[in-house]
């Protein structure tokens, strides 16, 4: 009889140990794929948040590169133990919006929460990727890069070259120049090839990629950028991969060290290579906006951004979902977001932090960390310009860099290529929206 | 004599094999038909939907000109791989077959490599040549040879065989190694004592007797290069340039896991099972008659 009141005893008190805790704090999952610096910056910013309350405690995942981290999600969710925030690079946005249930939308959020939340805060040019055509804030942005030109000013002393380019037709007059110079294997290059010659090179020139103004006002949109502009320009590109004058360096960004090593003097990559580049690069360096053909009407009109924002899962608890808008009212404060921008490279997400960073003089010191900036607030964005969302995007970046790089090794023309780029990405769009309906 | 009564419970067998049937039939037998169910599914990547389609996934998949492009991809990348890697082998296991004193310590070395993930060897060769970062890459191009990779299908094709024999080699290597030292001393000695030199020793009578390995080497060799080489390609390559190192279980990885469309990834590991369940059939059915057990 002792015994069991012991036991029950003993259960009641345990129990209560092993509740308590969870009464405290609740605990709010955060997936993301930084690595290096960025991951101590992540760290760090949750660390901060934790100290600055007792009743949330954020806790930081590393689960691998931009895809792995959206499949653990998207598998994770499949079981039922999906995180609270995950980090979703910005080819994902599509394929998270569409999945309606298995997202929260920022906007409902803060709302629900009852935290203060203006979208007009935040740079027009970040949040209208991640927003409905009503402008609604599906995502939360965090780290957001455009595509920048890097420039070797070394190299291009020796090869007594006055400016830095800003036209295409420079570009390669330059890098003609820079091979004579003694760059001879490669003039100039970029990474992310499709980002760099179909993405940005559409919005930069003000031409459709597709059609409902790239996917954002809807999922029954059509590729259309094998149009006489893109044609010449791949077909340039063809031609100078010949003699090595434009050299192509993969899909992704592996070949980002051409840039620093010295190999490739010109380079188009995103504004997030910074901190590798001051890092390694031995020679004066600065970054440009991208270049465009001045013979295109209005060009340059402005670039679309890159990076990657935070998406907040669906079927979470009220209080875990105060917690995660407390947290990102923490992650927009003017300072915190200043302070972020400075260090990481990443573009400031809220207007009062680019203002504070541009009146504390930080933009005469670091130029280089205004380009993109001023390259996605070049113009007003038009329905070309505003970004763009489409289905599968991951795998479709994939085929069309296949029929890229079909191109430049000379097994098509650049009008075939890029035909065929579009017809197999439509097939991709028809089947992704049946399955997203 | 009587031969039925060593059991004479008609039960106990049956329930003895209820463990093994019941881990093959959940381990194996039961993803396998979910895949088959998939592949009449339309999902979106989350499974919030699905609907029933029937056979369209594998219409819209042989529709594709780019999948007869992987299956090409397919035959050369595994018959260079499952050839190389076994003819390799069998020359390393010979020379480690030999009485020399340093045998152990090549043995060991050689057993190494199969203790690497797919994906880190994958990146181990690209390190070395990777047109850029490639510590072997850039001497290569110093001396002038236009080696890319990136843009040249044949290059990338050469590494992505490379790294996949080097995976494979070891594991070949013990068994020809086990099936060599099986061998009697004393059959190779006579055939000394009559003159046959070593190449002909090797032929008529390690060979002939080596079969069972070698036979057993092959469909396992086939089974990797079909279904575990994904990670090698994934990390050299990403199946480039322009899907000449696609093979079919790469689109199958990339269609699913980076496109989200499981119905088709379903679609085509049904493919590839029904291929490879045939070719074992065959290997089975028409190469095991010259195995002389």
């Amino acid at each position: 009889m002792i015994r069991r009141h012991l036991n029950l005893a003993a259960l009641l008190a345990s129990s209560l140990v092993l509740a308590s805790p969870a009464y405290a704090v609740t605990e709010i999952q955060w997936w993301h794929a930084m690595t290096g610096g960025n991951n101590d910056i992540v760290n760090k910013l949750a660390e901060d948040f934790n100290a600055s309350q007792s009743d949330y405690k954020v806790i930081p995942t590393f689960k691998g590169s931009y895809p792995d981290t959206m499949n653990a999600g998207i598998a994770a969710f499949r079981a039922g133990t999906a995180p609270h925030i995950m980090q979703v690079f910005e080819v994902g946005t599509a394929t998270m919006m569409s999945a309606k249930g298995a997202i929260k939308p920022v906007y409902q959020l803060m709302k629900d929460a009852g935290e203060p939340f203006d979208p007009n805060n935040y740079l027009p040019a970040i949040t209208g990727y991640y927003s409905t055509s009503k402008g609604e804030m599906l995502s939360f942005p965090f780290n957001s890069s455009s595509m920048v030109m890097w420039i070797n000013l070394d190299a291009l002393k020796k090869a007594d070259i006055a400016e830095i380019p800003k036209t295409w037709p420079e570009v390669f007059e330059d890098a003609k120049k820079l091979k004579a110079a003694g760059y001879t294997t490669c003039g100039f290059s970029n990474a992310w090839a499709t980002w760099a010659h179909i993405e940005q090179f559409s919005a930069w020139h003000n031409v459709p990629i597709g059609t409902k103004a790239n996917g954002l006002d809807g999922f029954d949109t059509e590729l259309k950028f094998n149009t006489p502009l893109e044609v010449k320009h791949l077909q340039t590109l063809i031609d100078l991969q010949k003699d090595k004058t434009y050299d192509y360096s993969g899909r992704a960004n592996a070949s980002e060290s051409r840039f620093s090593s010295g190999e490739c003097p010109i380079f188009l990559t995103s504004s997030g290579y910074y901190a590798s580049v001051k890092g390694t690069a031995k020679f004066n360096f600065t970054s440009a906006p991208m270049p465009y053909y001045p013979d295109v009407a209005g060009a340059p009109q402005n670039s679309i951004i890159g990076g990657a924002s935070l998406w907040v899962m669906g079927g979470k608890k009220p209080e875990e979902y105060k917690g995660v808008a407390k947290f990102f009212t923490f992650l927009s404060d003017t300072n915190r977001q200043a302070k972020l921008h400075q260090e990481s490279g990443y573009l400031p997400i809220t207007k009062a932090a680019y203002e504070k960073t541009k009146a504390d003089g930080f933009y005469e010191k670091n130029p280089i960390l205004q380009t993109p900036l001023k390259e996605l607030t070049n113009k007003e964005p038009t329905e070309n310009s505003r970004g763009l969302r489409f289905g599968n995007m991951v795998q479709m970046r994939d085929i069309w860099a296949e029929e890229m790089e079909a191109a430049l090794a000379g097994q098509k023309t650049a009008q075939a290529a890029l035909d065929a780029a579009v017809t197999r990405g439509n097939a991709m769009l028809r089947t992704f929206e049946k399955s997203a309906k | 004599m009587e031969k039925t009564a060593v059991f004479k419970n008609k039960l106990l067998p049956y329930l003895l094999l209820v463990p093994q049937l019941a881990i093959t039939f959940v381990f194996f037998y039961w993803p396998a038909l979910q895949a088959v169910w998939q592949s009449f599914l339309r999902e979106d990547a989350f499974g919030l939907s699905s609907d029933f389609i029937g056979l369209e996934n594998y219409q819209a998949l042989f529709a594709q000109p780019e999948y007869y492009k992987a299956m090409g991809v397919t035959v050369v990348f595994s018959s260079l791989v499952a050839a190389l890697s076994l003819t390799i082998a069998l020359l390393f296991a010979t020379q480690a077959d030999k009485n020399l004193k340093a045998a152990p310590v090549f043995k060991m070395l050689m057993i190494w490599p199969y203790a690497v993930a797919p994906a880190v060897a994958g990146v181990l060769w690209l390190f070395m040549f990777h047109p850029t970062l490639g510590t072997l890459a850039r001497p290569l191009r110093l001396l002038g040879f236009d080696w890319n990779p990136l843009l040249n299908g044949n290059h990338a094709m050469t590494l992505v065989v490379m790294a996949a024999v080097w995976k494979q080699i070891s594991y070949n290597f013990l068994f020809f190694l086990a099936g060599l030292q099986s061998i009697p001393r004393s059959v190779l000695e006579a055939g000394a004592i009559d003159g046959a030199g070593p190449l002909r020793r090797f032929w008529t009578i390690t060979f002939p007797l080596l079969s069972p390995t070698t036979f057993f080497l092959l469909v396992v060799n086939v089974v990797y290069v079909f279904f575990d080489t994904f990670g090698i390609i994934d990390a050299v390559t990403g199946g480039g340039p322009a899907g000449t190192t696609t093979t079919m279980v790469y689109k199958v990885y990339a269609d699913g896991r980076l496109g989200g469309d499981l119905g088709s990834s379903a679609a085509q590991s049904v493919v590839l099972m029904v291929i490879v369940i045939a070719l074992t059939a065959i290997q089975f059915r028409y190469v095991e008659r010259k195995v002389q057990y």
